[in-house]
């Protein structure tokens, strides 16, 4: 008997509807994720059991590097419209006397990364760019009792935002005395509040551990 | 594989050059996209950092109006943070003639580790009730014997640590040698152990001393440094 013969087509797909909807999907994801910035100094979070996301907006981030330096960073708050960053550092700016020029206001809204300049340094840090002198003016804020800056910068950011919250970030490594330093100046201008910023890590204690 | 569908029309032979349809292989194009959309999901998954969140009492600023709040002395457990990622315990609280006393009388330390079978240990056996009842509760909501949403189990279980009155009172305390990462540690221990009450208070001279004294350092503080 004669075998049937199929039709010697190959089996074709047209895969265009699937590159289509890859497409979508792809710039979709390519809009909505923010890339992060690169932190001026390097900084392994420890870990926890905490499962709880941190907020996208509202927020002052408190960077602890391991050497000792601090650095802060704020956002421009859920609508880029209200614009706090620059708010904060025209604020911080009539403190100490110095005027920003709306260019510069600009540049450190643009900047999205952790600053640690002192602000005396701060008109030259957003006018250069060569990036080793930018970096070399990161050497932390000043928070010692005679010049307290990083206090006046908690007091300008929450005048701005007064829904700001304080979140810490630190290296495992860093000195206890910076972070006791810090969360010092945070009780002193009444912010009881903060979240670490840690990595998740699973630990669980069974029952029957408890009931030997 | 993949090819754009050209309606066929048989006008006659002429056009017989046109009868293979222009085929453009879409696999590599596809596997790309695959591979980007791939990138983009984990990078936007991992960027989230997760956060602990603590709260300190809030500075007593007039002493002579507020009072700090007294709490028992049986229920106290000193945990201190020494160098090198030591912890060390004690219970209970120094009363000010032993550590004004010319040599000063100090409770021997406990020395311990982070690890679960260190720290965590000691916090369980003081935390006992509340741990178990905890433990409990995870359980049976886990299983499905409690119906109830994330939200109000966590409620549920804030609840239950409020109104525990067994429990240890955990004063943490870091010697300036500690660092962040045994901060975090530890409070990550009161989560996992169930602690209701704990609180991070500034290192007494007398606390630097015993802990200098149980590592082995030469001592740092003297009384009159208070």
């Amino acid at each position: 008997m004669p075998k049937i013969k199929l039709p010697t087509k190959s089996p074709h797909i047209d895969m265009t509807p699937m590159v289509d909807l890859f497409s979508v999907v792809l710039i979709f994801l390519m809009l909505t994720t923010t890339m992060r910035q690169p932190e001026p100094a390097n900084v392994d979070t420890p870990f926890s059991i905490s499962e709880t996301k941190m907020d996208d907006f509202n927020s002052m981030t408190f960077l602890l590097a391991p050497d000792g330096k601090v650095f802060m960073n704020f956002d421009n708050g859920p609508d880029t419209l209200l614009a706090y960053r620059p708010k904060i550092l025209a604020e911080m700016g009539k403190r100490y006397g110095i005027e920003f020029t709306p260019a510069e206001l600009r540049n450190f809204q643009e900047q999205m990364s952790s600053m640690g300049v002192p602000i005396m340094q701060m008109k030259e840090w957003l006018n250069t760019t060569d990036n080793n002198l930018r970096t070399s003016l990161q050497t932390g804020i000043p928070m010692d009792s005679t010049d307290n800056q990083l206090a006046n910068w908690i007091l300008c950011a929450r005048q701005v935002n007064p829904n700001i919250k304080a979140s810490i970030k630190g290296d495992t490594k860093t000195k206890f005395e910076v972070v006791e330093k810090v969360l010092d100046i945070l009780q002193d201008k009444n912010v009881n509040r903060f979240n670490l910023i840690t990595n998740l890590e699973e630990a669980k204690i069974n029952l029957e551990e408890i009931q030997q | 594989m993949a090819e754009i569908i050209v309606e066929e029309k048989g006008k006659g032979g002429k056009r017989k050059a046109k009868k293979h349809a222009p085929h453009i292989d879409m696999t590599p194009m596809v596997d790309l996209m695959c591979l980007l959309i791939v990138f983009f999901m984990l990078v936007g998954a991992m960027t989230k950092s997760k956060v602990m969140e603590i709260i300190l009492p809030e500075r007593i600023k007039d002493p002579a109006k507020q009072e700090a709040p007294r709490i028992s002395a049986s229920r106290t457990l000193n945990i201190l943070l020494g160098p090198d990622g030591k912890v060390y315990t004690y219970p209970g609280s120094v009363k000010p003639e032993e550590y004004s006393a010319v040599p000063p009388i100090l409770p021997p330390l406990t020395e311990t580790d982070m690890s679960a079978e260190g720290i965590r240990k000691i916090l369980v056996e003081r935390n006992r009730t509340l741990a178990k009842r905890l433990a409990e509760f995870d359980q049976q909501v886990l299983s499905g014997k409690i119906p109830i949403s994330q939200d109000s189990a966590r409620a549920t279980k804030s609840k239950m640590k409020n109104d525990d009155d067994t429990g240890p009172i955990v004063l943490i305390k870091a010697y300036k040698n500690a660092n962040y990462g045994n901060f975090v540690d530890i409070l990550d221990e009161m989560n996992i152990c169930g602690i209701a009450r704990y609180t991070f208070v500034k290192i007494a001279w007398y606390e630097t001393l015993m802990i200098e004294k149980a590592a082995g350092i030469a001592p740092t503080v003297t009384a009159s440094a208070k």
